[in-house]
């Protein structure tokens, strides 16, 4: 198995001088099995850029797995060129939304709306097909299995196992680790306590060993502080998990919008300094990088 | 007699509103970006219907969660608070529950009933080595252990009524009457309503048998509270019958009612509770 990263920034995309190195498309990675089936997880604005690289393999049979439908990580379907080419099978996996009941075809209802772009969803010429994905039920693409939670996002959001070929990678997708919302005075405390460590071990135990965690780390610890309940992780807490989870390789995403290449050398720079000893592979997740797990 | 149908109770309840107080707080604290987590909890917690909506959602066969949820604290972990807030809202919005003020029953007075039972039920959990995270459980269970009551009174008032006036007239257990009258007991409708919703089964069946001996601790906890709330005349749950506690919950405690109050601080310690969980 092995992935490509074509969108690595969080929120908005962010093109200029700045960006060269790391790259300024929002969320898209590409999976492929040994067998070459192909998985997208998130379709930011780096699907358009995914898209042209597979122009030249239709007809396409391609499993695009959501984790959310914050813009940045759904902005490049309406983009997603082999939509539009017949003969083509596109398969979207998402969460059903917990307020509005609806599934995840409302991800790509609503951007294709008349005001907000001008080909009607109606008009697509592959085969789109659409499929709820659910807390730890567990369903195939290919010979892929892909084991699912939900993770703590100001929207449902869904992190994803994929386990392939006797390897396995988790994607977060957007994820702060829920911090306690009592004080430790309160008698709800302790309680809150005890379902928020609960949770963690749950997510632990899906992460467990993997090759690959690639995970939501958009804030240092210090503007963590200023950002807590945004929906989005750290350095630290990304570094942490990763070592209760004994992973083989860790890649930070979701770079911070304003982060400058510059800016993130330093933090990786001080991250390496200030872990010498970790277990695993440290690394920043980079617009081009490919890993053969 | 007349009778109601389920479909009538289960049509009722979508479009049900939510107390009037919490829709204020909900609609307040949402609309204002700086305001606590803990508090926008302690709203929707000390409100059965938004509580009942919002774990109907959760536990829905959509989500198809492999542990069923029974508290909104526990819920939060699981979505985070922005979805939660968003349900709460979506509840908010439906406008607010009329209030139903009859010589028999007072929606002021069942809210306080409730949340005297859940408060009392929260704090027997606990006293007998529960943990704080599944006690949270037991709140819920007292908060909407009556929860077919305020369906009755909202939607089939008339029937309501003429079962609460034979209920107090002639000294005879509410349940009774109201099967007589609407077919069903109110325990039945709760029960019902949250089988169809899929909430935890510990949860459905506690809400179901809370009029009878009790078999599980969440059952000897459910029972003494709504007893002991009635006793303490916290609120009023529009049945006039109080029962003693059986002689196993007695046991099971080694305490009577009256030691638990005692416990408990008092009964005007635990108003003090109840009147803080309205007035949040």
């Amino acid at each position: 198995m092995k992935f490509k990263f074509w969108g690595v920034r969080g929120s908005i995309a962010t093109p200029g001088p700045k960006t060269l190195k790391y790259g300024g498309n929002t969320t898209c990675i590409e999976v492929r099995t040994d067998d070459n089936n192909l998985i997208i997880l998130d379709a930011g604005t780096g699907a358009h850029i995914l898209a042209q690289d597979l122009l030249a393999q239709m007809p396409l049979k391609a499993h695009i797995l959501i984790t959310h439908t914050h813009w940045d990580h759904i902005q490049g379907l309406p983009f997603f060129t082999p939509m539009y080419i017949p003969n083509n099978a596109i398969h979207i996996y998402g969460g059903r939304d917990m307020v509005t009941g609806q599934g995840i075809k409302r991800a790509l209802d609503v951007q294709h709306q008349y005001s907000f772009f001008p080909i009607p969803v109606g008009h697509l010429k592959a085969e789109v097909h659409y499929q709820d994905v659910n807390e730890g039920v567990k369903f195939k693409i290919a010979e892929a299995t892909i084991t699912p939670i939900t993770l703590n996002h100001p929207v449902i959001n869904f992190g994803y196992r994929i386990d392939c070929d006797g390897q396995s990678l988790f994607f977060t997708g957007d994820y702060e680790q829920q911090y306690n919302i009592y004080s430790p005075e309160d008698t709800e405390y302790e309680g809150f306590q005890e379902s928020i460590d609960e949770r963690l071990s749950t997510l632990v135990d899906i992460i467990q060993g993997v090759d690959a965690l690639i995970i939501d780390s958009s804030f240092t610890s210090e503007e963590y502080t200023q950002k807590k309940g945004w929906g989005h992780g750290s350095y630290e807490a990304a570094i942490e998990l990763a070592t209760r989870a004994q992973v083989k390789q860790l890649y930070l995403t979701h770079h911070e919008p304003t982060r400058s290449d510059a800016e993130l050398d330093v933090i990786y720079a001080e991250l390496l300094e200030n872990h010498p000893n970790l277990d695993f592979e440290l690394h920043l997740a980079q617009e081009g990088l490919e890993v053969l797990l | 007699m007349s009778t109601i149908s389920e479909q009538e109770i289960i049509d009722y309840v979508e479009a049900m509103p939510a107390f009037p107080k919490s829709v204020n707080k909900v609609i307040h604290l949402t609309s204002d970006m700086d305001s606590s987590v803990k508090e926008i909890v302690t709203v929707i917690e000390s409100d059965p219907v938004m509580t009942v909506k919002i774990l109907k959602v959760i536990n829905s066969a959509f989500y198809n969660l492999q542990t069923k949820v029974s508290s909104i604290q526990r819920a939060l972990v699981i979505i985070g608070i922005n979805t939660i807030k968003n349900l709460a809202i979506s509840v908010a919005i439906i406008g607010i529950l009329k209030p139903y003020r009859t010589k028999y029953f007072d929606t002021d007075l069942f809210l306080e009933h409730s949340l005297a039972t859940a408060f009392i039920c929260k704090s027997l959990a606990e006293r007998q080595g529960v943990s704080s995270m599944h006690s949270s459980d037991y709140f819920i269970a007292g908060l909407l252990h009556d929860f077919g009551k305020i369906v009755f009174a909202e939607r089939f008032s008339e029937l309501f009524n003429l079962a609460l006036e034979k209920s107090y007239q002639t000294e005879t257990d509410l349940n009774i009457l109201e099967k007589e009258y609407l077919g069903m007991s109110h325990a039945q409708v709760g029960y019902m309503l949250a089988i169809k919703w899929e909430l935890p089964v510990d949860l459905a069946k506690a809400i179901e048998g809370h009029h009878q001996l009790p078999t599980d601790l969440l059952g000897h906890c459910l029972f003494a509270a709504n007893q002991i709330a009635k006793q303490s005349k916290i609120g009023a749950s529009g049945n006039p019958i109080i029962n003693p506690l059986p002689i196993e919950s007695i046991e099971l405690f080694g305490a009577t009612a009256e030691d638990l109050i005692e416990e408990l601080g008092g009964i005007p310690a635990i108003k003090a509770t109840v009147q803080h969980l309205i007035g949040v």
